[in-house]
């Protein structure tokens, strides 16, 4: 595979070393180790409770590993001093499973708030940011609304929005396409496929949804509930021809095993 | 031999009933009649039951060709039926089965009833403790809630250190927002509560000290007793019930939303933004509350000293005036401050707290409300005991 081969070459953005996840004293992952490379868009796939979205909340900070490290861009998360902490953040956005927005501000509100946090920049050049940013992801002049004005796409893309203010190097999405009906959801992965193309950032995705990951993924893994691991890491089309373990093979065929 | 049963269904229900009948000596068939659903499952199972016993060691036949429907639950306790005897050596056969009864009848698996009792056993209820384990696992709990919640205070204490340096960081227009819906949208509420309790105290304090030609004293006792104790008590439980659950409620739907997280994610400690603002609110909100509440309750005094003791407007002011220090009044006012932290503090940390959705966002809120006045009795039991002796 060529193709392996030259991504190997490439930079390495997060690397997840022998990270073993527990909650609440059951363990969920165990000892897992993969890397994700600039530029590329992940799939962390798997069945429902196999651990997709408390690895991304390892990843991102929010739970700290029982074991094993989590570095980004060398920096490990959860080792690292606050400041280290607070300058790799500032390369991270995060979209979250219900936007995560704050549901007391206004949508220009909400998109102020990384800015407010990060920079000293005139009121007017935030304000046109937050436009343009708002602007990218489809909702034009819509930042006086309240997240409760907003249906549950409009409300995904404004998280997408808030998380894209900083230009992040990194996106991590929870499960995007949840909740949005089929038209909206391929909208939402051409967006992702364009600021992935346009800006060249990373995206790590937990889905199970088959046509975004065959549609815009460069590389999936899967997550095994019972193996507390990873059972597959490749192309999607490619595992979904050529993989020989059958949980991997019937996920990506939807096919009751 | 044959008896029939009619289940009791009412009239407007197709009557179903069970004929059993020895066919061939040592052959006993059981045919239900009719339409059975979930209504007449139970009964089905009875009847079926009991022609079993009935039939000791004959061999066992239901025919099923009468029955004109059969849903699922019908379906599976025939099943069970059929399931049951077969463990008992004296297996059940099942004939007559028309298209949409093999139908149903083939969809039913009884064994998916038992692998939910299976599964159950590996992941074993919790057995209803006894007494003892049950203060076990309550002290437990409790210690796990002690412990959150000095964490919770040590982080508190951290914020609020932080923000009294950096008092640009404090989120002002959240600030100026809490204090509007914890005080001035508690204003009739705080008002009403106070004037009612002076008007008892006051009319309660007189049926006794009237008789003995004590009216005078009344002003005095209700001054003192409002002043002092009553205003920042109550005053305290009512924004503990208005503002503290509120606080729960708001923060605790937050994380749920995981706007929490999303805060965190944006480089922005969540005390420092979600529970600084309210408790600063409610720091500079609650002690003019309490003022506010001694004066109704004050007032509520001198409408009973007016109206029902005869006493001048005037006397009654200065038999007031004369009898409240200074002192009592900042006595007052420093346990209202302190009743402003737990309130609010209490009301924060079970928001933080909540992890389980809507379900615990209601948990999180009757916390908030109870351990806060708890806690505001705590205090004010201290204060009693320190005030004495200081």
């Amino acid at each position: 595979m060529q193709d392996h081969e030259k991504r190997d070459d490439r930079e390495v953005v997060i690397s997840v070393e022998g990270m073993t996840a527990r909650l609440e004293g059951n363990t969920i992952l165990e000892g897992i180790t993969f890397k994700v490379f600039r530029g590329e868009i992940l799939f962390i796939v798997g069945r429902s409770g196999s651990g997709k979205t408390v690895l991304m909340k390892h990843m991102i900070g929010l739970f700290r590993p029982a074991e094993g490290r989590v570095l980004i861009n060398g920096v490990d998360v959860h080792g690292a001093g606050e400041s280290d902490w607070a300058a790799v953040r500032r390369r991270i956005g995060v979209l979250f499973q219900a936007g995560g927005l704050l549901g007391s501000m206004t949508l220009g509100d909400n998109m102020a708030l990384p800015l407010e946090k990060r920079s000293n920049l005139s009121d007017s050049l935030k304000k046109s940011i937050i436009r343009m940013k708002l602007g990218m992801v489809g909702l034009a002049d819509t930042e006086h609304l309240l997240p409760a004005e907003l249906s549950g796409g409009m409300k995904k893309r404004a998280g997408l929005a808030r998380a894209m203010v900083m230009d992040p190097e990194i996106l991590f999405f929870d499960e995007p396409s949840a909740g949005l009906d089929p038209v909206t959801s391929v909208g939402l992965d051409d967006t992702i496929a364009g600021i992935n193309q346009g800006m060249d950032t990373t995206m790590v995705i937990v889905s199970h949804e088959l046509p975004s990951i065959f549609k815009i993924g460069h590389r999936m893994i899967m997550l095994d509930g019972q193996q507390k691991g990873i059972i597959a890491d490749g192309d999607p089309h490619f595992l979904q021809g050529e993989s020989r373990d059958e949980r991997v093979v019937n996920f990506l065929n939807r096919r009751d095993a | 031999m044959s008896q029939e049963k009619a289940s009791p269904g009412g009239s407007k229900r197709m009557p179903s009933s069970i004929a059993v009948s020895e066919s061939t000596p040592g052959t006993v068939v059981v045919t239900p009649v009719g339409r059975f659903s979930l209504d007449e499952a139970e009964l089905l199972a009875a009847d079926l039951n009991t022609a079993a016993r009935d039939s000791q060691t004959s061999k066992l036949v239901v025919d099923l060709s009468k029955v004109s429907y059969l849903d699922s639950a019908a379906a599976l306790s025939i099943k069970m039926f059929a399931g049951d005897m077969e463990q008992n050596g004296r297996p059940v056969m099942l004939v007559g089965m028309g298209g949409e009864v093999r139908r149903i009848m083939d969809m039913i698996d009884p064994r998916i009833v038992e692998d939910v009792s299976v599964s159950r056993l590996s992941h074993p209820e919790p057995v209803p403790a006894g007494a003892i384990e049950g203060i076990g696992e309550a002290a437990v709990t409790t210690a796990g809630s002690f412990k959150g919640l000095m964490v919770f205070t040590g982080e508190l204490i951290r914020a609020v250190l932080h923000s009294l340096f950096h008092p640009r960081d404090i989120r002002w227009d959240d600030v100026a927002g809490n204090m509007r819906r914890v005080g001035v949208q508690g204003l009739p509420i705080v008002g009403l509560i106070s004037l009612l309790v002076g008007l008892i105290i006051a009319f309660m304090s007189s049926l006794q000290l009237k008789p003995l030609g004590g009216d005078i004293f009344v002003a005095a006792l209700v001054g003192i007793a409002m002043v002092k104790e009553l205003a920042p008590l109550m005053t305290a439980i009512i924004v503990a019930g208005r503002s503290g659950s509120a606080f729960a409620a708001e923060i605790g739907t937050m994380v749920v939303n995981e706007e929490v997280d999303a805060l965190a994610i944006m480089g922005f400690d969540p005390v420092r933004f979600l529970v600084i603002p309210r408790v600063a609110a409610a720091l500079i909100v609650v002690p003019l509350l309490t003022l506010y509440a001694d004066f109704f309750g004050l007032l509520g005094g001198l409408l009973v000293g007016m109206l029902g003791l005869d006493l001048t407007f005037i006397t009654y002011i200065d038999q007031t005036g004369s009898n409240i220090a200074l002192s009592d009044v900042t006595t007052g006012l420093v346990k209202s401050v302190v009743f402003a932290v737990i309130v609010s503090g209490i009301g924060c940390y079970h928001g933080m707290r909540v992890t389980r959705g809507a379900e615990g966002v209601g948990r999180a809120t009757t916390a908030a409300v109870v351990s806060a006045i708890f806690f505001i009795v705590l205090a004010d039991s201290i204060f009693a005991v320190v005030l004495h002796y200081l």
